[in-house]
């Protein structure tokens, strides 16, 4: 790393930067997909008594927040976020287990899952990891998914949201089958439907009668929260 | 009294001018003109509506027909739309692999491996620019298991039978860490998709089937 105007190269220990300069550093770090150094912060957030979901929220969620605003906004693009995500990820895993330890209720399930003929799954995994950093429980079907599976896995996890991938117009059209299934087995009303992919739109998202397009990882995570929560409130009212 | 061949401006994807000028040549077209745009536009497909509609704006009233040689591409309807507006037809099709390859066959592809990623001669001879490049594995290696981990084969739509070309595609493959099949489908399809477009009418002797 180099000092800023100088080119003098700075060697810059994370653990003895303090807490706030270090979650800024970790936003830095993530934004230029440096995997090690995300492991490392929050290893030395963790051991500084930051509870996991702190440290998920402001110094891992944070920092892909600010790399999605950047993805959209077309200052990176698609090899950047991936890199980005890769760092997220190696946070993540050390995070996990102790989130699962922690007993804390998922704010919501969702099922995803690339469509079938498709085996495109970057976005899909960005969604996958982001719903998870929002503290949504995430199961994720893989690629090249028949409807068949969809409804077992809708049947099997009873989930308030299902999530639907594809990238190739060729395939987009499945998405429309699925939803469609839905409706002849009568569970179309049980769930959320999400849809998103490159070729797609919102138009394309109401004529095939999904409930919300989302057109990037973040966008979907905010679209979650949104859609859900008349039915947390319903839920809440009820009890 | 003589009669004018009416013109046609064929409006076409940089990766297909290869093709169409041999079969130009082949076909004598003469009253064909090719005007192309990048082949790098097929990495933003968003961008071709716009891209065809400046050629179609600026070739408007010189000639009696214009043919765009895109399929979809990816667009959405999108070009779709842009073509109606200027009275202009495109070939069929979701993208050019099912051009070179025939739509039949293209799908029987397609379900036997849908982790299949297709070369055409074009995207063979000019791999490194459009896939390492293009997809920034040249700078970020490491990408290379998120980009094409679920892919499985290499499939080359051998345009020309050329053992050079093939090696070049088998390395590619090889390059991507994917099984490499070679399909020789030379331009019939191709040929018979530009027909279907009113482009071109009689097959040269000599053409590829």
């Amino acid at each position: 790393m180099s000092k800023e105007g100088t080119g003098e190269e700075v060697e810059i220990v994370l653990a003895e930067l303090p807490d706030d300069e270090l979650v800024e550093q970790m936003h830095d770090d993530m934004y230029d997909g440096l995997a090690d150094e995300i492991a490392e912060g929050t290893r030395i957030l963790l051991e500084r008594s930051w509870g996991a979901d702190r440290v998920l929220q402001e110094a891992l969620v944070g920092g892909m927040n600010a790399v999605g605003k950047d993805f959209r906004d077309g200052i990176l693009f698609v090899p950047e976020v991936l890199l980005a995500a890769n760092a997220m990820k190696a946070g993540m895993e050390i995070l996990r287990p102790i989130l699962a330890d922690t007993g804390v209720k998922p704010v919501g399930k969702i099922v995803i899952g690339t469509v079938k003929g498709d085996i495109h799954d970057i976005g899909k995994n960005l969604v996958g990891m982001m719903m998870e950093g929002a503290g949504f429980e995430v199961v994720d079907l893989g690629i090249n998914t028949p409807v068949e599976d969809y409804l077992s896995a809708l049947e099997e996890h009873r989930p308030d949201i299902l999530g639907l991938s594809a990238l190739l117009t060729t395939t987009m059209p499945y998405m429309k089958v699925v939803i469609d299934a839905m409706v002849q087995e009568g569970v179309r009303g049980n769930h959320v439907v999400m849809v998103g992919g490159a070729p797609l739109n919102e138009e394309f998202g109401r004529e095939i009668g999904a409930d919300a397009y989302c057109r990037d990882a973040a966008t979907a995570v905010e679209m979650a929260k949104k859609l859900l929560a008349p039915r947390s409130a319903g839920i809440a009212a009820s009890s | 009294m003589t009669s004018r061949t009416p013109k046609l401006l064929l409006i076409a994807c940089g990766a297909l001018a290869g093709e169409i000028a041999a079969l130009r040549r082949l076909g004598g077209w003469e009253h064909v003109e090719l005007d192309c745009l990048p082949a790098k536009l097929h990495a933003t497909p968003e961008a071709i509506p716009e891209a065809v509609r400046a050629k179609l704006e600026s070739a408007r009233d010189r000639y009696d027909r214009v043919c765009v040689a895109y399929t979809d591409c990816g667009t959405v309807g999108r070009l779709d739309e842009v073509l109606a507006e200027y009275g202009a037809v495109r070939l069929p099709g979701a993208h050019c692999y099912e051009l070179f390859a025939g739509a039949e066959r293209f799908a029987a592809l397609h379900e036997a491996e849908p982790g299949t990623f297709y070369l055409t001669d074009f995207l063979a001879r000019h791999f490194d620019r459009l896939v390492i490049q293009g997809l920034s594995l040249d700078r970020y290696p490491e990408l290379l298991p998120h980009y094409f981990g679920n892919y499985r084969r290499v499939v080359h739509l051998a345009q020309r039978d050329s053992p050079a070309l093939r090696a070049r595609a088998r390395e590619c493959a090889r390059r991507l860490g994917l099984a490499f099949e070679s399909r020789p489908v030379g331009l019939g399809p191709f040929e018979r998709a530009l027909a279907a477009a009113g482009v071109g009418c009689r097959r040269a002797e000599g053409t590829p089937a």
